[in-house]
């Protein structure tokens, strides 16, 4: 076996169905590109559950604001991270910069990428917290009030024409924001939908599928951090918010689950040359993962249980259960659905004749380790920046007196 | 220095530099590896005699190499291929493709169509052992036959339009490379190709790929799979020149490509195919 050879290739051999070209016995795209969209999916959610407060006027969310643009900034710092580290030549990385080529989907990454987190999160982050920090770093001494002062670019102006200012720069960068973060997710969704080789990615709902479950798996993200903050930080759950965010994830479900639909009674009645080998795809390799996880726990007891939340009357404890519950096994489904996405169409032969094998890395570099680090890390960078910028609002803070 | 001592002196020195000059520009073409795919790049370009392959001509000597004069492709008469995977070695071996028995650049593949319309295929170059003759009890074989597959040098390579670096490119002959020392590893052109002819080369994490042997090609040499097949199933040639074997070949037979509904207009012509190649 040549140097770098992944281990177990040759095993492979033995564990295929059917006919596959000889140089498909390796699976390319592993568990870290199951990740980035997974990762860049909670980033496009959770900003669309924040521009539901400043563009659509959505007051009873207004307390996961912070939370939600937080939340988005966290995942989207370490999204790059499974992409450059599955790459066989990481320090080549910054030619996609320089060198794009612009017919490449891929190629726009770059560009993506930098404009939405310099062009979007951090200027509506920033001017979001202007005013707060600029009070913060007033008050304070030491580390945390020099941090402060930085990070409020050393503003000083509290005067109510610059908060009005501040207003109005947010509300601007929410609209240019929305489509942005459809343009991120969307964009992904491309890069797999525009490979016509693959009739399993190869489809034109592929960026709306992949942008409507984002939204699902973004707003099920906040939700359960909002519920765990609160429960570490001992709060109380604002219930009309948390109601609200529950029901908006409610249709994002049903409209996710129903292009899912479209997109497979689509195939399955378009009868394509390719129907026979995703057939056996879904029934021998991918049955567990599409039809258990994805579609069974990830979509239809979630939905069940949302319902039911909805239409009978529980209580406000037996609600939060339900809700915690339903949004648990969303992230499961939605991890199982970019799963399935990826791995999956790596699983059948372009010959149409037959199926391989994929034996995920346990300790390699794109193994499940580095897998389960890259996705517990925006957990530990959310977690420093709640730290430094608080989640509620100045006035929330500090209640004037009576 | 008089007048006659700087004139001999020139006389001797100009033939001298012109002859430094050609020999230092054979010393670097000869640098060219297969593997080295921007030397190849450069090859295209640079001022070297070369003969048109496949014609079986000399190349006008010491003209320049112009690779827009040119169109290469392949052509593969599946009638006389005999399954018999020189052509897969000979490939690994001038190419340096890792010695993986799953990693190739050029494989056969066996069909085998029964009754009933059953089709069974073996890649043979994965388990190059004599086949014996049909068993017994397998004798409703309608019709059974060697099918030789390699990168397709698409005129309209989707490898080629998904690389995010502009790594993988078309040469103005029609050859589709990777250059090695661009290429990120992104695995993307691997995905894209509908052929599976790209693999990924641990050696050096880059994508790797036929090259129609580009470094034999532009000294007017044939690729190592069609040097070496026995039965000349495999002809190289150019389309642009009306004496080639390749312009022959299409004339003389009835041609089809793989997977033609997906538009990427491969240049690898195979006469005899049968429907059910893939």
């Amino acid at each position: 076996m040549s140097p770098g050879v992944p281990k177990g290739l040759s095993d492979l051999l033995n564990q295929v169905i059917g006919y596959i070209y000889p140089n498909e016995i390796e699976i390319h795209w592993s568990l870290l590109i199951v990740v980035y969209p997974y990762l860049t999916g909670l980033v496009a959610g959770a900003f669309i559950l924040a521009s539901l407060v400043k563009v659509f006027n959505v007051k009873e969310v207004q307390p996961t604001y912070r939370l939600s643009l937080l939340t988005a900034l966290a995942f989207l710092l370490v999204a790059p991270f499974p992409l450059l580290l599955h790459l066989g030549h990481p320090e080549r990385s910054f030619e996609i910069f320089l060198t794009p080529q612009l017919t490449s989907a891929m190629a726009m990454f770059g560009f993506v990428y930098a404009w939405y987190l310099m062009g979007v999160l951090l200027l509506e982050i920033w001017f979001e917290y202007r005013h707060h920090l600029t009070v913060l770093a007033g008050r304070e001494r030491g580390l945390m009030g020099w941090i402060h002062r930085v990070l409020s670019l050393f503003s000083k102006d509290v005067s109510p024409e610059s908060r009005a200012f501040d207003r109005k720069a947010i509300r601007v960068i929410t609209v240019i924001g929305i489509p942005s973060a459809f343009l991120l997710h969307g964009y992904v969704g491309f890069i797999f939908g525009s490979v016509k080789a693959n009739p399993w990615w190869g489809s034109v709902l592929m960026p709306i599928v992949f942008l409507m479950s984002a939204i699902v798996s973004g707003i099920a993200m906040v939700i359960l951090l909002y519920m765990v903050i609160n429960l570490v930080r001992n709060e109380k759950i604002d219930m009309p918010c948390l109601d609200r965010m529950v029901s908006f994830l409610f249709y994002a479900v049903i409209v996710d689950f129903s292009l899912e639909a479209l997109d497979f009674i689509h195939r399955l009645y378009q009868s394509e040359e390719s129907v026979k080998i995703l057939g056996q795809l879904i029934s021998v390799k991918l049955f567990v993962n599409l039809v258990v996880l994805q579609i069974l726990l990830g979509m239809l007891v979630p939905l069940v249980i949302l319902a039911l939340a909805r239409i009978r009357r529980f209580n406000d404890d037996m609600r939060k259960f339900l809700y915690f519950t339903s949004v648990l096994l969303i992230q499961l489904g939605i991890f199982s659905t970019r799963w399935n996405v990826v791995i999956g169409g790596q699983l059948f032969s372009k010959s149409f004749r037959g199926l391989m094998a994929y034996k995920m890395e346990i300790t390699g570099m794109e193994g499940l380790l580095t897998s389960v680090v890259l996705l517990i890390v925006p957990f530990i960078v959310l977690a420093i920046l709640i730290r430094i910028l608080p989640t509620k609002r100045l006035e929330e803070e500090l209640p004037e007196p009576a | 220095m008089n007048k006659r001592q700087f004139l001999k002196g020139m006389m001797l020195f100009f033939p001298a530099s012109v002859l430094i000059e050609t020999l230092a520009k054979q010393a670097g073409g000869g640098d060219t590896t297969a593997t080295d795919s921007r030397t190849a790049r450069q090859a295209a370009g640079a001022a070297e005699p070369a003969a048109a392959p496949g014609t079986g001509e000399a190349g006008a000597g010491g003209t320049a190499y112009d690779a827009s004069g040119h169109w290469y492709g392949m052509g593969i008469e599946i009638d006389k291929c005999i399954g018999c995977n020189r052509c897969a070695v000979a490939c690994k071996t001038e190419n340096n493709v890792p010695p993986e028995p799953f990693f190739f650049r050029t494989w056969v593949e066996r069909y085998t169509i029964k009754g009933g319309g059953e089709t069974a295929v073996e890649c043979i170059s994965l388990d190059p052992k004599p086949r014996g003759e049909a068993a017994p009890e397998d004798r409703d074989v309608l019709r059974t036959f060697f099918v030789p597959k390699l990168c397709n040098h698409c005129a309209h390579p989707p490898c080629v339009q998904v690389c995010p670096v502009g790594a993988t490119f078309s040469t103005r002959d029609g050859v589709v490379l990777v250059d090695s020392r661009r290429c990120i590893g992104c695995r993307y052109c691997i995905q894209a190709c509908p052929y599976g002819a790209r693999f990924f080369n641990h050696g050096t994490n880059t994508a790797d790929k036929c090259t129609f042997c580009y470094h034999r090609v532009v000294r007017g040499l044939l690729p190592a799979c069609v040097e070496v097949c026995p039965t000349q199933a495999r002809i190289f040639g150019d389309l642009k020149s009306r004496a080639s074997r390749l312009v022959r070949f299409e004339r003389m037979n009835n041609i089809n490509v793989l997977k033609p509904a997906l538009n990427t207009e491969p240049k690898v012509y195979y006469a005899q195919l049968d429907g059910e190649v893939r």
